[in-house]
């Protein structure tokens, strides 16, 4: 599919999204971020692909790159029921306003997170949160991982099938020192 | 107060007549565009001679029966109560998610405003995006002020000026909690609400002045303003409420309001159906009074969407409840109205198109809502009916409600045999073969606000499997986008119902008719056990079914809190979703908890403008509980309700401009709101930063030294994406600085339990809770404990919080 938002009404964009065209560019941006952070939405739980759910795919990139993660809604319980602790737990908005902050030190108090990964949260809401974040923390690196185009990002991903999700994450991870 | 309308014959016997202006404020009541007293002397003999035939108009004269001493801020102004707006927004800071990138509200755009950029008026993106909260909330609060201005002309011209409010008798002295807080008028009568509401609609005008190009130019200013109007929109309503109430026979106060019925499957589909969708109760009450008058209401159905719903069941407890505002589409299309009667608000703008394809006769009743039909409010009944059971004309506008009400009956009557219940629904067989033509394109699904894999249930259809489509029926909000999107035109809505439809005709459950107001009995009864946390809290599940699941989480969260004896608080269209589900044991939520206001209560106050009941009761803790001065003291009882009263609003499916507004008036008086996922649409949140100890310093009123509290509540308005999460922040925002020790240790077994079960870990905030040991649940000690030694704990003072240096009594 093309790169347009993958809910059609979300379109009120002038700045938008670059596109990732392979796995392998988001691989080289987190790479090279010194304070990357993943935040991981509800829906991860939801999604089913080749018989796993989206989280396990997002446990192994996690374990793979090392990327702390940041559990929204109830899925700090998930994680922990598949014998992964994610870095944090918080509410959607609560860890979006703080990196929105250009003074908030990170989970660990020792510097702000110079990329934001975001995946997971219901569509719309994923949305207006990276659309607050490209407004009001300009500076600030945003992506998404998932498989829908989220024009207010720094970088997305187009509209993908779950097939197609599932093999980016599947080859994400594997460029990771930490992958299969 | 009573304004008095009157006509003198005898005035010569008075020796002096003074008319007393006691002060600025009460200045407004004597605007001498109202014609409020009218004064005729046929004939007075004087000192100074003989007067004939003078007739004097006058503003009003106030017959002050109210005897409280008026407080500080009657009728505030819109910058009135900046202050304590601005101590709430330093607490609880905007977080701005822009919906769109530009301006577009005047020619000098479209001006781009991304990420730093100025608009062509000098305007930035935090303005924009706090403007266009305002904006929603003013369209919110006028739209509710509005159905009350109806109300109150249309009852007065019915029952007159002088007609004696009575909300609940004897156990309702404050009458008008809301609005004798915010206005300092004590309502008695029908033509006192008429003062009322000429206050809120003036702020409302002010309110969108500011909205213009080029006038407010700072976001905390613009948030201000939200807060005001949206306290307006809380007088508003409940003038609406207490006028209908009054007036229409509505239970009054009583925590025992009759039980009616809901669903689909309680409608009698062998009796002719009137169906009334939106918000005004006035068409309703005239067809239920006109098919009373002929004998033949238990020959007819009348049923309801929606608000008005609720109102004509607590008009008229045969009337059914079909349910929520997105139940419209599939009750028409399943052919179940013969005749569809259309108020006001939250009504689908395409209902006549719909009605049209299964001969369904549309009335439309307000002027909001003309439907583009011809005005017959002055033809003759017989000739209007005979035009829609003819099929003439398939719709027709009706201004005078007991028109309406003829109508309406009769039409449904003589339609009802020839329509035969048609409906544009497909058999199982076409469901298959219609789904066969799905080329998989996922237009649907892309235009599905809730992202459902719509395409996937066409797919399991078109190989004959439909119960992907059947649980599409259960979560979906009815919204008919999927069809608009759909190339190959399926009517993809019309199959899910299909689907659903052996559910939908099992939809046979129970709601408690509106009770209205709290009565003084029952805040007396929980006022201290609240303050002290001792009740847990209360939790007010408010507002519309755009939920992100369906209406089962409503019912889940309403129980969960309900069984843990917190008060449950229900209204709208929430509290026909609480009603829609049963437990184990085959009762329905309102047959499973008692009704009352009280802990383990659940109670559904009514309709939207029956919100105002919630924020009234709240007032009531402060003024009936507390002894706090109630006339035009906002910011003390603003400032008693935050720091004490563990309440929390939860409008889970809020969608509306409304629900906006709704929840404006709940931030002003410090209430936070929780908002289900789709709340995120109101593009602002307003959160406090738990960190941050500088947030959470309150002033001790005994001693007037400051005092770290810890972050309770700790937002003022949030989103939580899943209903667990929802559960689990309710529990977290009913912490208040004033909890006794023992009201803290129960309200942190709530919160660690649930966050337990829901979360599956425990709390990593624990330790901002505890302010001393004493707080700590028993069972928890080592738990605790060991959480406070890692985070270097220190014990503080339980102060008498305020966040106002003015009640402090003693500074040291």
């Amino acid at each position: 599919m093309s790169c347009e938002p993958w809910q059609c009404a979300e379109i009120a964009s002038t700045k938008k999204a670059n596109v990732i065209q392979k796995p392998e560019i988001a691989v080289a941006m987190m790479k090279k971020a010194q304070r990357p952070l993943l935040i991981v939405g509800s829906n991860v739980t939801e999604r089913w692909m080749e018989g796993k759910q989206a989280i396990d795919y997002i446990i192994d990139l996690a374990n793979a790159s090392k990327i702390p993660v940041v559990a929204t809604a109830h899925m700090v319980g998930e994680f922990i029921k598949r014998g992964y602790t994610p870095a944090a737990f918080w509410n959607a908005m609560e860890i979006s306003q703080r990196v929105c902050d250009p003074t908030w030190m990170g989970l660990d108090g020792k510097g702000h997170p110079d990329l934001v990964i975001y995946v997971g949260m219901p569509y719309y809401m994923e949305a207006l949160i990276l659309a607050g974040l490209k407004h009001f923390a300009p500076d600030l690196k945003t992506m998404t991982i998932d498989n829908m185009y989220h024009v207010h990002a720094s970088w997305s991903f187009p509209n993908a099938t779950l097939e197609e999700w599932a093999a980016n994450l599947k080859v994400m991870t594997s460029k990771f020192s930490g992958g299969n | 107060m009573v304004h008095h309308d009157f006509c003198l014959r005898n005035l010569g016997r008075f020796k002096k007549i003074v008319i007393w202006i006691t002060g600025k404020p009460l200045q407004r009541f004597f605007n001498l565009t109202s014609k409020n007293v009218h004064v005729k002397i046929d004939e007075m003999k004087t000192n100074a001679g003989l007067i004939k035939n003078l007739e004097l108009s006058i503003g009003k004269v106030i017959n002050d029966n109210y005897a409280e001493p008026m407080g500080p801020t009657p009728m505030p102004s819109v910058t009135a109560l900046r202050d304590w707006d601005m101590k709430l927004l330093t607490k609880y800071k905007p977080f701005y998610m822009p919906d769109c990138d530009s301006c577009c509200l005047c020619t000098f755009g479209k001006c781009d405003l991304t990420a730093g950029k100025r608009g062509a008026c000098g305007l930035d993106i935090a303005a924009q995006s706090s403007r266009i909260v305002m904006i929603a909330c003013a369209i919110g609060a006028s739209c509710h002020s509005a159905h009350s201005r109806h109300l109150v002309h249309h009852l007065i011209e019915k029952y007159g000026r002088r007609y004696p409010l009575d909300i609940g008798g004897l156990n309702v002295k404050v009458e008008a909690p809301v609005t004798r807080l915010v206005t300092g008028i004590k309502p008695e009568t029908l033509g006192d609400l008429d003062d009322v509401l000429a206050y809120v609609e003036e702020q409302v005008t002010q309110i969108l002045a500011t909205a213009h190009t080029g006038q407010e130019s700072c976001n905390l200013d613009f948030e201000s303003k939200a807060f005001h109007i949206g306290m307006c929109d809380h007088v508003g309503m409940e003038v609406g409420d207490i006028a209908q109430i009054s007036t229409l026979g509505y239970p009054k106060a009583d925590p025992e309001a009759p039980l009616v019925k809901l669903g689909i499957a309680s409608v009698e589909r062998s009796k002719p159906v009137v169906m009334c969708i939106g918000h005004n109760v006035v068409p309703s009450v005239g067809i239920i009074d006109y098919a009373k008058e002929k004998k033949v209401d238990d020959k007819i159905e009348v049923v309801g969407l929606c608000c008005t719903a609720h109102d004509m069941t607590r008009y008229y407890n045969r009337a059914r409840i079909v349910g929520p505002i997105s139940w419209e589409l599939r009750f028409i299309r399943a052919g179940l109205a013969d005749v569809v009667v259309l108020d006001e608000q939250c009504i689908r703008t395409d209902v006549a198109e719909e009605a049209a394809k299964v001969n369904t006769p549309v009335i439309a009743a307000s002027e909001k809502n003309c439907v583009g039909f011809k005005n017959r409010t002055n033809d003759s009944t017989d000739a209007i009916v005979e035009d829609l059971v003819s099929g003439k004309v398939k719709g027709v506008l009706i201004l005078d409600p007991e028109k309406v009400g003829e109508v309406a009956v009769r039409v449904a009557q003589a339609v009802a045999p020839m329509r035969k219940r048609k409906n544009v629904l497909p058999s199982v067989e076409e469901v298959v073969a219609i789904a066969k033509t799905c080329t998989q394109c996922k237009q649907c699904q892309r235009n599905c606000p809730q992202d459902y894999a719509i395409p996937a249930a066409l797919k399991a259809a078109a190989a004959g499997d439909l119960s992907k489509l059947t649980d599409l029926y259960e979560v979906c909000i009815g919204c008919g986008r999927c069809e608009s999107a759909c190339p190959q035109g399926i009517m993809i809505h019309s199959l899910i119902v299909k689907a659903g439809e052996k559910s939908m005709y099992c939809e046979d459950n129970l709601c408690r008719s509106g009770r209205g107001a709290v009565s003084d009995v029952e805040i007396r009864n929980v006022g201290s056990p609240i303050v002290l946390g001792e009740i847990p809290g209360i939790v007010a599940i408010v507002g519309c079914s755009n939920y992100p699941k369906g209406g089962k989480d409503v019912y889940d969260i309403a129980r969960e809190f309900a069984s843990r004896r917190y008060i449950v608080v229900l209204s709208g269209c929430s509290a026909m979703s609480a009603g829609s589900y049963r437990n184990s044991e085959g009762k329905t939520l309102y047959e499973e908890f008692p009704g009352g206001f009280e802990a383990g209560g659940v109670s559904n106050v009514g309709s939207c403008v029956a919100n105002s009941h919630i924020a009234g009761a709240a007032i009531k803790v402060a003024n009936i509980f507390a002894k706090r001065p109630l006339r035009g003291n906002y910011e003390e009882i603003a400032d008693y309700i935050h720091n004490r009263l563990g309440a929390v609003g939860l409008a889970w499916g809020a969608y509306s401009q409304k629900a906006a507004a709704i929840g404006a008036g709940f931030w002003r008086l410090g209430v936070p709101v929780v908002v289900g996922p789709h709340g995120s649409k109101y593009r602002r949140m307003l959160l406090g930063r738990k960190e941050d100890p500088s947030n959470w310093n309150v002033l001790d009123a005994r001693t007037g030294e400051t005092v770290n509290v810890g972050p309770a509540p700790e937002h003022l308005f949030n989103v939580a994406e899943t209903k667990e999460e929802c559960i689990v922040q309710i529990a977290k925002l009913c912490f208040r600085p004033n909890d006794t020790w023992k009201g803290r240790a129960g309200k942190l077994s709530h919160y660690i339990d649930l966050h337990k079960r829901y979360m599956g870990v425990m709390p990593n905030d624990v330790h901002l809770y505890v302010r001393t040991m004493a707080d700590v649940p028993i069972t928890l000690k080592d738990e605790i404990g060991k959480i406070l030694e890692a985070n270097n704990w220190k014990e503080t003072v339980i102060p008498d919080p305020t966040l106002l240096p003015r009640m402090v009594r003693k500074m040291k």
